[in-house]
Formats: structure tokens, sequence, C-alpha cells
């Protein structure tokens, strides 16, 4: 047998004083770290097999358990990473691609950390949201192109009627929505848990390409259900029982390429939900195999509508791609309602690291190029645009509508919020935290009740939070800073990223 | 009463409330002492595991409690007031006639000293019961 690399990433450091052998840790670790000597009397820990998702330290009840970043180093060098050395020995050894989960976490320039958000001194005031009305309800989906009001007389005399059709839309308390994630990819019970959140909360999830499981049709109006190239779970009453419908063309982590879930994920509920033989892998194609331009795109968009009877906004969503703002462009005149645009850094369940690591742009400058070019077409209003791609924050989230975002969608800030640690393991099927599994013994380690409290508590602070952050700048509706670039200011970026961005460099004023 | 009502399908097996259960019933009550320094504590909890299926279960504090019918020494007794069954160790011989009786089965031989029959007292004294109190997933509710 050949030789291995044997280093560990972690290192999984025990108190000895405070370890008592009550093998929490043993029982919580599917990776086997953990292991007990009944002879010893003591538990003993195999670093090689940490992934590093803290689950046996969060639960160790005397704290026994430290996780750190092992430290063995190779010889210095600026050109080979450690990355790269260790991804050829992998490479060399298996003749596989390299998987890997959850976002990009390369150090490729975050914009959002290059944007400060404005606020009111002297010649405008302030609000204070906690005294004074503030508006950060709004509406996903086609607006008209003019109003239309006729006056008529009724008995209180003269009053104004609004005279338009609206097109369907979906109105959300706060301009947050949580992510595709599909059930197979994610667990039934973290499925449950976003869609419980969003029902209580008043905005929506998306079933991803999972199909939409018996369980969650109680949350069917705060579902966006998915169209995705595999087409798994899709027939007309999955269409109808959603509020809204999203075909998707590509996810941030990777554009480009389809899905696989593996057979061994298909158990009977993964196999109904999805309308698939129990068992077989879930191959979602690269393309759509009936979408190979703009007006195939429109024919199905219409097909959906049809469906629906033009009840429903009808979105697409695509990854941040080069030329984002043509294609986005393409979309609209496509006849889509929403728009969904995942930024590079944008999370997954598995992906190859190649991919997830150098495909796609950053959806700052993603978003902003769009919401440009489709005021210049004077084609804005007839889209709303979701942006996705690692929002972390409420300020992230008031950035993205002052560069033209109508709303934004969480998806890993959400799992990070049901107790994921970001280990990047996803894709192992393993999930400690229940998340990233469909194994019934990890599965339960989500509660949903806890799951949705956690989730409602994190979109009611970032409500609190951005209603600060608009009371400070004078401003009382999330709706009148959309576009608003004027509240932003750049610091550390040149010229070429301000341009792209419409925004002045920090210290320009008017 | 309030009681403690199981949810199975939330118990991770982690067996937290077993621990949390002998420290509360150590004489110092202190987590590293108690495993360190002190003997044989019997948790008043048991998880049961069978494959992934695991739920964590104490006594019932039945209404009609068999073991206190069972009792020889009116060791074991319910509270009128409160309802809580508990074994008074001053009179319990140690005659196991309670851990025939119970039908639950979460009653144990405590022999660390004289020999008596060892329960969950609810934690009278705390406002939760700490197995409740600990449970990191919720799958032990305390309620009427």
């Amino acid at each position: 047998m050949a030789l291995k690399l044997k280093q560990s990433e972690f290192e999984v450091i025990r108190d000895p004083d405070k370890c008592i052998s009550c093998q929490v840790c043993v029982r919580q670790c599917s990776n086997d770290v953990h292991e007990y000597d009944d002879e010893e009397g003591v538990v003993l820990s195999d670093s090689l097999k940490c992934v590093g998702c803290h689950r046996c330290e969060t639960l160790c009840p005397t704290n026994a358990i430290k996780i750190k970043r092992s430290e063995s180093e190779f010889k210095n060098n600026a050109n080979w990473s450690a990355e790269h050395i260790k991804n050829i020995y992998k490479q060399a050894e298996t003749g596989g691609v390299i998987l890997t989960g959850m976002g990009c976490d390369k150090p490729y320039p975050i914009y959002w950390d290059h944007i400060l958000f404005n606020a009111s001194q002297v010649t405008n005031p302030s609000i204070d949201p906690l005294r004074e009305p503030m508006e950060i309800k709004t509406f996903i989906g086609r607006k008209p192109d003019m109003i239309h009001i006729k006056p008529i007389k009724d008995k209180q005399g003269k009053i104004l009627k609004f005279e338009n059709n609206l097109a369907p839309q979906l109105e959300i308390s706060l301009p947050v929505l949580f992510s595709a994630m599909s059930y197979g990819s994610i667990s039934l019970n973290a499925v449950k848990s976003l869609a419980k959140a969003a029902s209580e909360f008043g905005t929506f999830y998306n079933t991803g390409e999972g199909g939409l499981h018996k369980d969650l049709m109680i949350y069917a109006k705060n579902t966006i259900v998915q169209v995705a190239s595999g087409r798994f779970g899709v027939d007309k009453n999955y269409l109808n029982s959603g509020a809204a419908i999203e075909i998707k063309i590509g996810q941030g982590a990777k554009p480009g390429i389809g899905g696989h879930l593996p057979g061994e994920k298909v158990d009977i509920n993964v196999s109904t939900t999805r309308m698939i033989p129990e068992g077989s892998d879930a191959i979602s194609p690269a393309p759509h195999h009936d979408i190979y331009s703009i007006e195939d795109l429109s024919q199905l968009i219409y097909a959906l509508k049809e469906a629906t009877e033009y009840k429903k906004p009808v979105g697409v969503k695509v990854s941040a791609v080069h030329n984002i703002a043509p294609i986005a462009s393409g979309i609209v005149r496509a006849g889509a309602d929403f728009i969904s645009i995942d930024g590079f850094r944008g999370g997954t369940g598995a992906a190859p690291q190649v991919i997830r690591d150098n495909v796609g742009i950053p959806i700052e400058l993603a978003l902003s190029s769009v919401d440009l070019r489709l005021r210049e077409e004077g084609i804005r209003h007839k889209v709303s645009l979701i942006v996705a791609g690692s929002i972390r924050s409420s300020s992230d989230v008031i950035k993205a509508i002052a560069l033209g975002a109508d709303a934004v969608y969480i998806g890993t800030a959400a799992l990070v919020a049901l107790g994921c640690h970001l280990c990047q393991k996803c894709y192992t099927g393993k999930c400690n935290w229940g998340i990233a599994t469909q194994d019934p013994y990890l599965t339960k380690r989500l509660n949903p009740e806890i799951g949705t409290r956690r989730l409602i508590n994190l979109l009611n602070a970032w409500s609190h939070e951005i209603k600060e952050m608009l009371g400070g700048a004078g401003i009382n509706a999330i709706e009148s800073l959309r576009g608003n670039r004027e509240h932003l200011r750049g610091v550390g970026l040149n010229d070429k990223e301000l341009s792209i961005l419409g925004i002045k460099h920090a210290g320009e004023a008017w | 009463m309030k009681k403690i009502y199981i949810k199975e399908e939330y118990c991770i097996a982690c067996r937290l409330c077993e621990i949390y259960c002998q420290v509360e019933h150590s004489k110092s009550k202190k987590i590293l002492k108690a495993f360190k320094k002190e003997k044989d504590i019997l948790s008043r909890v048991l998880v049961e595991e069978v494959g992934y299926n695991s739920f964590a279960i104490q006594c019932r504090h039945c209404e009609d409690a068999p073991c206190v019918e069972a009792c020889i020494s009116g060791a074991m007794q319910k509270n009128k007031n409160t309802g809580i069954v508990t074994c008074d160790e001053s009179k319990c011989v140690g005659c196991w006639m309670c851990i025939m009786a119970c039908p639950y089965g979460v009653i144990k031989r405590d022999l660390s000293e004289k020999k008596i029959a060892s329960k969950c007292d609810l934690c009278s004294d705390e406002e939760y019961p700490v197995c409740v109190k600990n449970c990191p997933n919720e799958a032990l509710q305390f309620k009427e």
C-alpha cells in the first residue's frame, strides 16, 4: 500500500483534568473521532478524522474539549500553498474530482466590507424606529409600466381609483427570504424549520429542486417552488401549491454544472417527494435540455404561467457570471417576474472545489451591473431582483438593497442559525448537526421547533438592525432605499470597481 | 401536576440528562467533583436505545403508583399535594418490591451505602428537573 499523507486539519485537545469520560463526545461524533477505552477508563481522540464541526466541543458538559487548527506545516512557499499540495496528494491517490461543500472560502475581495452606509447629520433628520413608524415590508413581482388612476365620485365625494391590473406579487415583511435548499440536500427537519419560520415571520422559503414533501403542504402559502433541470417532483399540483415558481438555471457555487444526489440518500421519503425510484441517483443535468436560448426560457416561463393561470409570479434563478447584465435583460424580456442572482460565494451541498472556487463573479458587482443595465434599458420595474451568495448580516442586506436589490436570499446564514459550523463536509452526508444528512440517527438532532425559533430570532434581530440603520439615514421605508446608491460610499476600491458599483468613494460629497 | 413528557423523535442519545441527573444527586452537586471524587452515583433517568431510536425515561409519577402499593415498609409514598412519588430512604429496607412492580423499569438499586431504591424525585428543589433543563434538543419537556 502506497504512503498516504497523514496530516490532520484539526487537533482535538482534551483537558484530562476536566474530562469525566461521560462519552457524550463519543456518542455525538459521526466521524468516529472519539473512542472510549474501557480498560483505561479514558476517552481517546483521533484528530485525523476531525472535520472541525465543533459538535463535541459544544455538547461537552465540562468544557474539556477544544478544537484547534493543526500546526503541521509545509515549507513556506508563496506559490505552492498547503492546499495545492494536499489536493495533488489526494488526486494522485484517488484520480477523482475534489468535492467540497458550502460557499467559496478563498480570499477574493468581499465588496460588502468595502462599502459604507450613510447617516443623517444636521441637514436632514434621522428617525428613531422605536418611536416612529418604519416600513420594511416589500413586494416581489412585476410592477406596472404606468399607473392608471381614474377619479370617480362616491358618497364621500371625489376619490381616486387605481385601475391597473397588477401582476401577482409576493408580500414579504422583511426583504429577506430563505434560499433554495432541497429536501435531500438538507434534512426534512431543516426544511421544516425554514418553512415554519417563513410562515410565522411572513417571508418565503424555497423548495430547491427537491419537490414538496407532504408534511410541508401546510406552509404552501410561504413556499417558492423550484423547477430545475432535473424537474424532480414537478407536476401541476406542485406548481399550484406554492406562492411563486422559480426556474433554476444555475447556482452560484457551481455555475454551469448540474447536481447529483447519490442514490444512498434517496430513501423512501426523498424518493416519493422527488417522484423517482428509491435508491436511484437523482441527477440534475447541467442545462435544461429544453432551454438553449432566451426564447426557449420564455416558453417555459409562459408554460408555467399557463399551468398556474397567471396567478403566481414566475422567476428565474441564475448564477452571477461574466455577462450577467445582458442575461438578466434577456430574462426580463422573456417574461420573468423576478430574477434571483446567486453570487460566486453562494453555498452548496456538494460541488467540485475547482468550480466553487474559480467560477462566477461576486454578487455585489453582478447586482450593481444588472440594476444599472435594467435601468438604462427602462425595464427595471418589470422585474424584482433577489440577490444571494453570501449575505452574512443585516448590513449586507441594507447595502444590497441600496445597490438595487428588492430582496435577498439567505441560505448559509439560515443554516448557521440552525447550528451549521461551516465545516464544508455537507457532501459526506455525515452532518453532525442534523442539517446536511438523511441519516435518521443524525437528522433527529435538529428539532424543528428550536430551529424555527432560532430563525425567527435571527430575522427579528436583522429587522431591528435594518430599522436602526434606515432610521439613522433618515429613511422610513425600505423601498425608498432601493437603488439609492447615494447612501453608499466605497473604501479601498479602485475607479473601475467604484464605477461598476455606481458609488462614490468615501470622502467624495455632492 | 407538572410531569416530564418525552419527545422520542428528538432524543439524540447524548445522555446528558443522565449526566446532569447524576450531578444533581451527588453530594457536591459539582460536575467535576461528582465524577472525579464521588463513586457510583446513580442516574435516575435512563436513556433507552435501539438502533437510532432512543428516549430518556424516568419515573412517571403514576396516578395509581404500583410501587407505592407494593412497598412493604411505607417508604415509597405519593405526596398528595405535589403528586410526586418519592422513596423515604430512612424507611426503605431494600426488598425491591417496587422494582418488581414498576411497569416502566425506572427504579434502580442503589447499593452504594445502605440498600435503597433510587428513583426520580422530579428535582423538587429546582424550578425544572435538571434532565429537562439540560436536554440540548428539548426532547424532554416539563409541563402540565
